[in-house]
């Protein structure tokens, strides 16, 4: 910000324009950033323990029955998880975009609640509500029957009740892609075909239908990537179930004595299968928006439901239950009860819980510390390297901005795990021994939000016409100043947006976290799991329902700010 | 006070000497470290340096019962408590040292065969407190004075008596395979819990490996921590708990909830948890005075009145709920041998247990 500008307009050439150092510095930070991990990750996948080029480490990974169960089950919970997602998020959303559904904006915001829930403090929720013989669900069912004790209408520690609670927090990836479409798609079309004698029906299957199938198809792969990817769910539930999924057994490879070649070994398939699922993903989204160019569109028409309105409106809520009211109560409950599956009465309420995790649990205050300074590092740090990218790729500002745009919304691509394992091996070394600090943490978490940070100032910035920055630049002053003067304020919103959102991601990490963290380094995620680990079910859910107050506190802020929408968030 | 010195000698003569035999035997040495008192020196360096890190195995409510008490004791001087399972303990404090990182001052685990480790290492602290050389017999603690013995631990059977009554419960491990306890069973592991890895050693030692593998067709539920085993059956998620920590069960079955110990017919598995300073401690002498304070009357009594652990003090008074050291059948600790075949538990248990 030094530099100097003529106060009579002369030449730019001769003002110093700091614009492409600083470029280069942006793609050189981003480029150790991304490239050093996933380099670490390939060296050990293919070394030995004494540094010899092997292929063992994939010989072992494909031959070996406690590696490729794993791999299988992954499989079948990502599918069956994206496949549920799907036919859960697709009807819900057409219902809030399309029909004069009662309290559309209600359901939407109730999705949002389940989009920022923690999936693993869903997943301890649903442990509490559908664990088979201390669930409060199948106490309650057996209240009710009567049935024996060994009856149990849910058993949550089963492959289909990880898929379910997976899916409970995965389906507001499709529901939000599928409305978002829905929202986008002119009714000029629909219009069309009505004019031509489609009946409503008819209308909804030949136009709207297939208008949103690339959406649909591409929410799918984004539910499979999520479950596929997911450490915090799956540990909690698969484990006492007896069985690992890719996730979890990446993270028992990291359990002494570590074995970081086959760690490394296991999360390139994750890797790969991330990368081709998202060229997929990209190759439908992109054929989508060729199929509806065209002039101003008119606002999508909305279909009375008539008297099914309150049938669907009922049906919405029923699948609300799941992620949202479910789960909350029974961490309200157990955040009171003296024993977290007992039915919380005005006779046996306890504060005990509460008094534990504010004043005698010493773990906390260092958790919540290192939490908020990440959570502010992280949120600042990616929102100004964001915002520089956006620019340059909005704007087109350098050569090279493909690259620039490239390496920002690479680590989509990324699992967490993996990227807290090639992290762990690349700065456990000279020259970069960043582990035990909050500084891998913090890098962890940035590269974790870039790519959704990226994405949505980048839409921001397209909303801003560049003459306005012609104006400041004819004017004399260099990019930057322009950028700083012009552009910033004008994207107040979207920055604090932005900066709020990453914020809350980092207070829901745990997969990368979880390899990362040492004692003095450890985050309320890590925290949440630990206890999970020694069976704190109380403290648990005192903590998480702070966790989830905060989260709140910030969406709803966030909404406060006009012209804003939802965001992606990763796991 | 001189009888109760005698009876608590005895209880832990009868019991733990078999059981801790061995574990602090050493060759005879010149003379051991000097015993230390806690001096108004050590107290005022220990508050100038306001904190201490004691990494530990124990159950959390107990070690922050532990941290407060000592705190209100010697206001400025904050614990923070780092509580896992030992295994895990023993991976953070490796991992944290492999990467230079000394952030631990005490550490408290449930594995013996960690010490060895560590002593090998050359990263433990000499440090007898006073109070430890007058009233702890020389088997619980190191003669060169690098650990401690905190706690004596036991990983018998717990149930749930509203699931199952008394007398239909299982009392041998034998028992354990009848089919009709399948499905009904919670187990902790020993790849994160010390008590169970010694549990798992001493088990396969005693009944051969061939028990897990029948063991494991029973669906037995799979937790990590030995806390949480006693937890998981004090909500009736499971009726019988095959491993785990007596003490919690012992507790909270005294708070009013439907559980009981079962002390299984081949004896139950035991492991000694020790205490350590460590070397590079980053507050060394608030971890001096938190090891004399944890070994010390205090300390001890907490162990036993609070925790219902058995206590290797002798003036520590016990509080009658707790079946005597004594009288129950122990199974043979042997934490060189832990220390030789940890991995191996570790490889065969998952091997087994798929997890």
């Amino acid at each position: 910000m030094t530099v100097a500008v003529p106060a009579n307009s002369a030449p730019r050439r001769f003002g110093f324009d700091l614009t492409k150092p600083v470029l280069y510095l942006f793609a050189a930070v981003l480029c150790v950033l991304i490239v050093l991990p996933l380099s670490w990750l390939f060296v050990y996948s293919l070394t030995d323990k004494t540094g010899a080029l092997t292929l063992a480490n994939f010989y072992r990974l494909f031959t070996e029955s406690s590696f490729y169960d794993p791999l299988a089950t992954t499989f079948i919970i990502s599918v069956s998880s994206a496949a549920i997602c799907c036919v859960v998020a697709a009807p819900m959303a057409w219902l809030v975009a399309r029909t004069d559904l009662p309290f559309a904006g209600t359901i939407r915001a109730l999705v949002t609640a389940s989009f920022v829930t923690p999936p693993f403090l869903g997943a301890i929720a649903w442990e509490l509500l559908a664990a088979p013989n201390s669930g409060l669900l199948n106490k309650l069912f057996r209240d009710l029957t009567g049935a024996d004790q060994d009856v149990h209408l849910f058993n949550i520690y089963t492959v289909s009740g990880i898929v379910f609670v997976i899916s409970c927090y995965t389906f507001p990836y499709v529901f939000t892609l599928v409305a978002n479409s829905l929202d986008r798609t002119p009714g000029e079309l629909e219009d069309a075909s009505s004019i031509l004698g489609g009946g409503r029906w008819y209308t909804a299957r030949r136009v709207t239908i297939p208008l949103v199938l690339p959406a649909l198809l591409a929410g799918g792969l984004v539910a499979f990537l999520q479950a596929m990817t997911l450490f915090g769910s799956p540990a909690i539930l698969a484990l006492p179930a007896g069985f690992h999924t890719m996730t979890t057994k990446i993270w028992s490879l990291f359990q002494f004595p570590p074995k970081p070649e086959l760690a490394a070994a296991a999360s390139l398939p994750l890797l790969f299968l991330t990368v081709f699922l998202l060229r997929a993903e990209h190759m439908i989204l992109g054929r989508r928006s060729y199929s509806v160019v065209g002039g101003k569109y008119g606002a999508p028409r909305l279909i009375p439901l008539h008297g099914l309105r309150w049938v669907a409106f009922a049906l919405c809520l029923l699948m609300l239950m799941m992620p949202v009211f479910l789960p909350y109560y029974a961490l309200l409950n157990a955040a009171f009860s003296p024993v977290a599956t007992t039915f919380v009465t005005f006779s046996n309420a306890t504060w005990q819980n509460v008094h534990f995790v504010l004043f005698e649990l010493s773990a906390m205050t260092l958790a919540l510390k290192n939490t908020i300074i990440l959570g502010t590092a992280a949120a600042t740090a990616g929102m100004a390297i964001a915002l520089v990218i956006a620019y340059v790729t909005a704007r087109q500002a350098v050569t090279g901005w493909r690259v620039l745009g490239f390496l920002a919304t690479a680590p989509i691509a990324i699992p967490g795990i993996v990227l807290g394992v090639g992290l762990f091996l690349s700065y456990t070394r000279p020259p970069f021994v960043l582990y035990g600090t909050l500084w891998i943490l913090l890098i962890a978490f940035v590269t974790i939000a870039l790519p959704s940070a990226y994405q949505q100032l980048q839409a921001a910035f397209r909303t801003i016409h560049p003459e306005l920055e012609d104006a400041s630049r004819i004017l004399g002053a260099t990019r930057l100043r322009s950028l700083w003067q012009i552009t910033a304020p004008l994207l107040r919103t979207g920055v604090v947006a932005t900066w709020c959102f990453i914020f809350v991601g980092v207070m829901r990490e745990l997969s990368a976290a979880i390899i990362l963290f040492t004692s003095e380094t450890k985050v309320i995620s890590v925290l949440i799991y630990d206890l999970n680990e020694s069976g704190d079910l109380g403290a648990i859910s005192v903590i998480g329902l702070g966790m989830l107050i905060i989260t709140f506190a910030v969406v709803i802020a966030v909404n406060r700010i006009p012209g804003f929408g939802t965001v992606r968030f990763r796991t | 006070m001189g009888k109760t010195t005698m009876h608590r000698r005895d209880v832990l003569k009868g019991g733990v000497a078999l059981t801790v035999a061995g574990v602090f035997a050493s060759p005879l040495r010149a003379a051991p470290p000097p015993a230390e008192a806690v001096t108004p020196a050590l107290i005022e360096a220990a508050k100038k340096e306001g904190a201490v890190t004691f990494y530990t195995a124990m159950d959390l409510a107990f070690a922050e019962r532990l941290g407060r008490v000592f705190e209100e004791k010697f206001a400025g001087i904050k614990v923070r408590v780092e509580r896992s399972g030992a295994e895990r303990v023993f991976q953070r404090i490796g991992q944290e040292y492999q990467s230079n990182i000394h952030a631990v001052d005490v550490v408290n685990t449930a594995d013996q065969s960690h010490v060895i480790f560590w002593k090998r290492q050359g990263w433990l602290a000499a440090y007898l407190p006073e109070e430890v050389v007058k009233f702890y017999d020389k088997k619980y603690y190191d003669p060169d004075g690098l650990a401690i013995v905190t706690r004596v631990l036991v990983s018998p059977f717990g149930i749930n008596t509203n699931l199952v009554k008394m007398e239909d419960a299982p009392k041998s491990f034998a028992d354990l395979l009848d089919p009709k306890w399948k499905g009904k069973m919670v187990k902790a592991h020993p790849a994160y819990s010390g008590t169970i890895m010694n549990a798992t050693f001493q088990i396969a030692r005693d009944l051969g490996w061939e028990y897990f593998e029948k063991l494991v067709k029973q669906n037995v539920m799979q937790v990590q921590s030995a806390t949480d085993t006693p937890k998981r059956i004090a909500l009736g998620e499971r009726a019988v708990m095959i491993d785990g920590a007596g003490y919690l069960v012992i507790r909270n079955k005294e708070a009013g909830q439907p559980v009981d110990v079962i002390y299984p017919s081949e004896g139950t598995p035991v492991a000694t948890s020790p205490s350590v300073m460590m070397k590079a401690a980053p507050h060394p002498n608030a971890a001096k005075l938190f090891q004399s304070w944890m070994h010390g009357r205090e300390g001890q009594q907490l162990l036993i009145d609070y925790a219902r652990q058995y206590s290797p003090h002798a003036q520590a008074v016990e509080k009658p709920g707790v079946r005597k050291l004594s009288d129950i059948k122990l199974m043979r600790e042997d934490p060189e041998g832990v220390e030789k075949a940890a991995d191996e538990v570790k490889r065969r248990y998952s091997q087994y247990f798929k997890v």
